[in-house]
């Protein structure tokens, strides 16, 4: 099968205006008889859900949390970009597609990313009208700051909880449509298959979660809009119950899986404290706006702070390395996710780590607690005493990061206006996701994929404030028009029986894999396994890969996978709430997962963004990609179990010269 | 069964589901590290009920930062803990002592059935949303975004209002079980903005109507709900609520 991305032709800035003029419409009568199953109720899924619903269409959204409202977009802290140029510094549709390509090391899709770009203002318009409140300027108007990876103030925000304001407002639009019962909502649903007649998706099997109950539901259209899949490797910044079972589901009844191996680091995380972790906790990347990231210069130091004979603020400003700044004076603290995340690791690895494991690196506000008082005495009109100078600044820090720093000492036991934060990278987002073309249809026609779900825009590295930003352009402003691309030729179809026979293969599909996993019986727990996959994958699948690691690391999983299936332990039964059942699943799903990202990793012989490859670097440690051989999008089809066929889709640039990535 | 030192007795609530009677049983759980949160303190736990054979506790929680509103825990008679101004899956074990015994029950209202164990039915809460916790703006129909300025003081105490998680603390600390706070709270984030004007008064009688239905106590102003609240949503919005809830009355 040919990949086929379907972009339209045209120039750049053309290709979106035309298409979304010219693509097929559904008159609303027929828009009334077709349904639209949206899977996940984040940013992408409930936008999607209430826009298409306002339009016309029958829709079904379905949920595992006992709200649409608890989605995880809900956790994104530091905010959403748009090229509005409120804040007069030069910025244009074109630089923030520019920053995002760039940010993605060449290899996302001109034509995807450009069409993000020039709705991203819209969605600002569209949040600020149902009700977001968005930061603001005394005079009224909306506030700005700056993320990773450029030099403008594009970024959007409400304090730390940008995502919680965005999904609220994406969730209230759906509550009314669900009021006006042209939404109906499914919380506590688990999608557990996808359904194929004809080779088109027509519906899912989902799991009612409190009574076990499998359920058929028929769909003209299946919308995935379920996130990414970062919890393959147990230690996240995701929700504990983010997973990757509906789009692993779909992959392996078709759709091909895009750039597996591409996973956001973030790179600044709370460090791990010991091996009950359950998850890790992040501190938004707007703490880099003002914050100073840096590590001893002299071993010594390293030593004595590791084991707590000297704090940080023992340590003189000449003995203190900013490595970020020393290396990339043009953008310093403010680099890239994937550059900061490995510089952070370099040091660490070379002995400066901090904390009792030698795994963080410091994250310090004093500087900026002196700048903002200094400024606040000024505007106050007094002549401040040096204390009176950092509690003028620590109120302005309070304020602008308030809840970060209440949520780090809440954590870590530290309070981190009076010591510098310790922080060390973790597993955040994934670009790879299911392959979709330009109209966000996966390989298998009918089933689209949203948001995180999908591969389409980050490339090999998510910029800041992108996540939410794609999530809703996909949701409010794509999927409406695209959509129609396909249902305009689906108006003569009628409703199908969920008696089909391919309805009860894939439900009896279902229960066979509850039943094994019940009746297995072994001695070790879900988390057992999860927790071994997840220290494979960090170890050899993580910030650095190299080709003999990835090999090992397949092999490890294979043989994890065969334990796991022999001597998993899953407690209850069926027909109740059984949070270990529903956790046995989605590891069963990921190990699977893990196997083909090693795989992908291995295949992709070049460092670029997120995926760095040790054999691949430059004299200087920074990423060499390999443009001539590698200027592609892997798309993995699934053929059997460890199989898989990949697929090339060619990138072509032919606005933006491909250069080396430099914020030096 | 982990690398700390501290030892406490828990009083778990057990429900098999909301048909049949549940009731306290007891569990030892020994080496809690004061760096485990609460939730990890359960994982452990329940690791350890699965290796015994025994069923594992079921508890609602997802994104164990605080943000999600999922977790829902009365401990020792109050929600989320003893801590202020934090979910459960915030509160670490540093907040107790070697040898305390610890109570948790689920959150406890008739609006809010129990499912099994810990978890609960809060969908009365998505009703209420249903009923008219939004702005009638379609998809497509907004206007440039700067275009409609908004004073910093509105726009700030509409965003204190709005961060409430939905969490339902303030129902489950309630002698009444009253949700005021939360639907005071999404009435007065959208009744501060001039984009919630059009529905404002048919707004708050919907919802109040809608959270009526749904089996909530009254408000009697004890003002518990605001001390629960991990997320410091003010009683003013329930002020606010009321004031805005008499207008609609009388003008309709």
């Amino acid at each position: 099968m040919a990949l086929d991305s379907k972009i339209p032709e045209g120039p750049l800035a053309e290709k979106w205006k035309k298409y979304r003029s010219t693509v097929p419409l559904v008159n609303p009568a027929n828009k009334r008889n077709l349904e639209i199953i949206v899977v996940g109720s984040g940013l992408a899924g409930a936008s999607a859900a209430a826009s298409l619903a306002e339009m016309g269409y029958k829709v079904k959204v379905f949920c595992y949390q006992d709200s649409a409202r608890r989605a995880h977009s809900i956790a994104a802290q530091g905010g959403i970009n748009a090229a509005k140029n409120y804040q007069n510094d030069g910025d244009s549709v074109y630089r923030l597609f520019y920053d995002t390509i760039k940010g993605g090391d060449y290899r996302a899709r001109e034509g995807n990313v450009h069409r993000l770009s020039e709705v991203s203002g819209n969605i600002i318009d569209q949040c600020v009208a149902s009700g977001v409140p968005f930061a603001r300027e005394y005079g009224g108007l909306l506030s700005n700051r700056s993320f990773g990876g450029t030099q403008v103030q594009r970024t959007f925000y409400a304090a730390g909880q940008t995502g919680q304001q965005l999904l609220l407002g994406a969730y209230s639009g759906l509550q009314r449509q669900v009021g006006m019962g042209s939404v109906k909502m499914y919380t506590r649903h688990e999608m557990l298959d996808v359904v194929i007649i004809d080779d088109k998706a027509r519906g899912i099997i989902a799991r009612d979660m409190v009574t076990g109950k499998l359920e058929r539901h028929f769909g003209h259209a299946v919308l995935l809009c379920t996130g990414g899949y970062g919890n393959v490797f147990f230690l996240s910044t995701n929700a504990m119950g983010c997973n990757v079972t509906a789009a692993w589901k779909a992959h392996k009844k078709g759709a091909f899986f895009g750039n597996p191996c591409y996973t956001q680091i973030h790179p600044t995380c709370i460090p791990v404290s010991g091996d009950h972790q359950s998850k890790l906790t992040l501190m938004s990347e707007s703490l880099r706006n003002d914050g100073r990231i840096w590590v001893p210069k002299k071993q010594e130091d390293a030593e004595a702070l590791r084991t707590r004979k000297k704090g940080p603020n023992d340590i003189a400003e000449d003995d203190r390395d900013y490595y970020l700044e020393r290396r990339y004076p043009a953008f310093g603290n403010l680099v890239p996710r994937d550059v900061a995340s490995r510089a952070a690791k370099e040091r660490c690895d070379a002995g400066f780590g901090v904390n009792n494991t030698g795994q963080a690196v410091y994250l310090d506000y004093a500087a900026a607690i002196d700048r903002y008082g200094k400024i606040e005495a000024t505007k106050q009109g007094i002549d401040a005493s040096a204390a009176k100078i950092v509690e003028l600044g620590k109120a302005v820090v309070k304020e602008k990061y308030g809840n970060l720093f209440d949520m780090y000492e809440q954590i870590t036991g530290v309070n981190p206006y009076d010591e510098p934060m310790q922080i060390y990278p973790a597993v955040h987002y994934t670009m790879g996701g299911v392959w979709v073309d330009y109209n966000l249809m996966t390989t298998v026609p009918g089933m689209y994929a949203l948001g995180e779900a999908n591969f389409s825009d980050h490339g090999a590295n998510r910029l800041g404030a992108s996540a939410l930003m794609q999530g809703l352009a996909d949701g409010y402003f794509v999927i409406p028009y695209t959509i129609g691309a396909y249902l305009s030729n689906e108006i003569r179809t009628k409703a199908i029986s969920t008696d089909h026979p391919a309805f009860v293969e894939a439900e009896n599909n279902v229960k066979a894999q509850i039943d094994t996993l019940l009746n297995i019986k072994g001695t070790k727990t879900v988390d057992y396994f999860h927790k071994k996959l997840g220290k494979i994958m960090w170890d050899k699948c993580g910030m650095a890969r190299n080709a003999a690691g990835l090999a090992e690391a397949i092999s490890e999983i294979q043989a994890l996978k065969a334990e796991f299936w022999k001597n998993v332990r899953v407690p209850g039964s069926a027909d109740e709430l059984n949070p270990e059942l529903e956790k046995a699943g989605r590891v069963a799903d990921f190990l699977e997962l893990g196997e083909l990202m090693c795989k992908d990793a291995l295949n992709r012989n070049e460092s670029c963004g997120g995926h760095f490859r040790e054999e691949y670097q430059t004299e200087e440690g920074e990423a060499m990609r390999d443009d001539e051989n590698f200027a592609y999008v892997s798309a993995w089809e699934y053929k059997a179990e460890s199989n898989w066929e990949l697929h090339k889709e060619e990138l072509k640039y032919e606005n933006i010269k491909i250069a080396q990535r430099s914020y030096k | 069964m982990s690398e700390g030192n501290m030892n406490l007795t828990l009083k778990v609530w057990r429900q098999k589901n909301q048909k049949q009677k549940g009731e306290l049983v007891t569990y030892p759980v020994s080496n809690v590290s004061p760096d485990m949160s609460f939730l990890e303190m359960f994982d452990v736990l329940n690791e350890d009920l699965v290796e015994k054979g025994q069923e594992p506790i079921a508890f609602d929680h997802d994104c164990r930062e605080g943000i999600c509103g999922m977790c829902s825990m009365f401990i020792n008679g109050r929600p989320h803990g003893p801590k202020e101004g934090i979910t459960t899956c915030q509160l670490h074990m540093r907040s107790f002592k070697d040898g305390d015994t610890v109570v948790v029950e689920p959150w406890r209202a008739t609006a809010f059935p129990v499912i099994k164990d810990l978890v609960v039915d809060r969908s009365a809460f998505d009703r209420i949303i249903a009923a008219g916790g939004f702005i009638s703006v379609n998809t497509g129909n907004a206007q440039d975004a700067n275009a409609l300025p908004i004073a910093k003081e509105d726009a700030d105490k509409s965003f204190e209002a709005a961060a409430c998680i939905g969490c339902g603390a303030c129902v489950a600390t309630c002698k009444n079980a009253s949700a005021m706070l939360f639907v005071s709270a999404k009435v007065s984030q959208l009744a501060l903005l001039p984009q919630g004007q059009p529905e404002r008064y048919s707004r708050v009688q919907n919802m109040v109507e809608q959270m009526d239905k749904e089996g909530f106590g009254n408000c009697t102003n004890t003002g518990a709900c605001e001390v629960e609240c991990p997320k410091g949503i003010s009683l003013e919005n329930i002020a606010r609520m009321n004031r805005d809830y008499l207008v609609a009355k009388a003008a309709h």
